[in-house]
């Protein structure tokens, strides 16, 4: 199982896709979901403290709007967990978003500085190029279950 | 309760939605987001026409064309975004002018960091929630009776008497015990005058002491410094319809007000650096020799650039001034060099927060430095700057025009 990062980051489509293919994606609903079932802290919606954006100068400095770092500070950790990654540029904000286009930029520069098996895909607007993602996507996924049956995660996960 | 619409790009990023929800619950408000479907953004966001690039933007927009397409309808529209962004701060102030183009709905806009705190956000949702509640009253445009301002600020205390739209008495002294300082500046207001306490119509406190000012006092309006000085300063320049900013530079911390049709609409405050402040004048004419009161003409007459100032530091800065002496510069030029200073920093620490509109209405004590007045317009690029007369007494001018018709205290 080969830990996917998507973007965009809450995409349950791509997530979905991932999943059936027998890989763990990374998507923001995961680590949400864990913020706010967290009991230590009150701060509704998200419980996003100022403690994350501050989290997030790892990411960007401190000149960079509180916004994009708090962002970050969920969206950097999986990145950094990331063994692939699958990018979908110029996608409506239906199909996924973060709301921050400072943020997607960063966040997309960051994957493809990360020397991992990546696939970046335009946002599909006719049926036959969804056809054609749809195929690129599997073929990538394919691809991410031999590259693992021949051990090339392997000290990765070690690493983790 | 008071509906406050929240139209924002993302403030639960910053982990500061407790915090705004917080300070509106404290004046009897409470935040609503705007509900709207997916559908409507894209048709809202072009029929605005700012392409943004950030979703949550987009979101913004079409909340705001819910609310002014009637389809949302708040008491009251707080608008934020991050600060520094810069695609954030255009589609905050398009976003303000096309609600407030469109509506009768009040507006307060922000720019916030992960630091943003309650206490911060209390003056802004008070004046959200007077805006709504007391609209009758910020819509006063003359004064009328007899009334008295008391506004207690944190270095002095200002009283003034108004009578059928004119000032016919004015006091001023330094802080010490509120309620005997007020009782101070109000003795002085009434003492060229045939009047006294027990004629007045109504009283209006503001300031720091506005509370404990109007309980000892009962006053009619007991109200914050953001909507009495805005109103106050646009009935002084006689700026009432339309956009006016104005400036306080005080002698411990300094104000920038954005008002609309005299209403205020955002507004910024720093107390951090005394660099900034009037007390960095203060310094400047003991270190010159020369009365607070004669630094103003004396700048004006110096240029700025011959005196050599490397440090905008109250310790620093006067040093550098006292270099320049030293080295034979004339008083003029460092008076002026000093005024520049307080002004260039005050432009760099708070101005370029806020969206600066003309005309610059200048008010407080140092207002009358003339010489800090014209540094103001130099830094801003030759921008109008009007002072208007009273303008060191603005939040007690603001408070006896509001409460004006509130107070009928002869009749009872």
């Amino acid at each position: 199982m080969v830990k996917v990062a998507i973007y965009p980051p809450n995409s349950l489509v791509i997530a979905d896709l991932v999943e059936r293919k027998g890989h763990q994606p990374l998507a923001l609903q995961k680590q949400i979901r864990q913020k706010i079932k967290d009991p230590e802290i009150d701060s509704p919606p998200m419980n996003i403290t100022e403690d994350d954006p501050i989290k997030g100068l790892k990411y960007a400095a401190i000149e960079v709007p509180s916004g994009v770092r708090g962002r970050m500070s969920i969206i950097g950790p999986i990145i950094d967990e990331a063994q692939a990654a699958i990018i979908v540029d110029n996608a409506p904000f239906g199909f996924g978003c973060v709301g921050c286009a400072r943020t997607n930029e960063l966040s997309i520069f960051c994957l493809r500085k990360r020397d991992i098996p990546q696939v970046e895909l335009t946002y599909p607007t006719n049926q036959d190029e969804t056809m054609e993602m749809i195929n690129d996507l599997h073929a990538f996924l394919d691809k991410l279950t031999e590259m693992e049956e021949a051990g090339e995660f392997a000290e990765e996960e070690g690493d983790d | 309760m008071v509906k406050i619409a929240l139209v924002s790009c993302g403030t639960e990023y910053s982990g500061i939605q407790k915090e705004i929800e917080k300070a509106a619950l404290k004046f009897g408000a409470e935040i609503i987001l705007p509900e709207i479907d997916l559908d409507f953004i894209n048709e809202a966001y072009e029929k605005f026409g700012f392409s943004a690039q950030s979703s949550s933007l987009k979101l913004m927009i079409a909340r705001a064309m819910s609310i002014v397409e009637g389809k949302c309808k708040p008491d009251a529209v707080f608008i934020a975004t991050c600060f520094r962004c810069a695609e954030g701060a255009l589609v905050r102030n398009e976003v303000r002018r096309f609600i407030q183009n469109n509506t009768r709905i009040p507006v307060v806009t922000y720019s916030f960091t992960e630091r943003t705190k309650a206490d911060e956000l209390f003056i802004r949702m008070e004046a959200l929630a007077t805006t709504v509640t007391r609209r009758s009253i910020l819509a006063r445009e003359k004064q009328e009776g007899l009334t008295l301002g008391l506004d207690s600020g944190s270095t002095t205390t200002k009283a003034v008497l108004m009578e059928n739209n004119k000032v016919i008495g004015t006091g001023w002294t330094s802080t010490k015990d509120i309620i005997e300082s007020a009782k101070i500046a109000a003795d002085e207001a009434f003492s060229n005058t045939n009047y006294s306490w027990g004629d007045l119509d109504g009283i209006g406190t503001t300031g720091y002491g506005r509370f404990t000012m109007g309980q000892e006092f009962k006053a009619e309006l007991v109200q914050e410094e953001l909507s009495v000085n805005a109103k106050g300063a646009v009935y002084l320049a006689d700026c009432q319809k339309g956009e006016a900013t104005v400036l306080d530079i005080g002698g411990m911390d300094n104000k920038v007000i954005t008002v609309n049709n005299g209403i205020p609409d955002n507004f910024t405050m720093g107390g951090i650096c005394a660099g900034a402040s009037g007390r960095f004048l203060d310094m400047t004419s003991r270190r010159l020799d020369v009365d607070i009161t004669e630094l103003g003409p004396l700048a004006v007459q110096g240029d700025w650039r011959k005196a050599s100032l490397n440090s905008y530091c109250i310790v620093f800065g006067i040093q550098d001034l006292v270099t320049t002496l030293a080295a034979g510069g004339s008083k003029a030029d460092v008076a002026m060099a000093a005024c520049h200073s307080v002004s260039e920093q005050v432009y760099e620490q708070q101005l370029q927060e806020i969206d600066i509109r003309e005309p610059l209405i200048q008010v407080g004590g140092t207002s009358l430095i003339s010489g800090l007045v014209q540094a103001v317009s130099e830094t801003l690029g030759g921008i109008e700057v009007i002072v208007p007369e009273y303008s060191q007494h603005i939040g007690a001018v603001g408070s006896a025009l509001l409460v004006s018709g509130m107070g009928h205290r002869n009749e009872q």
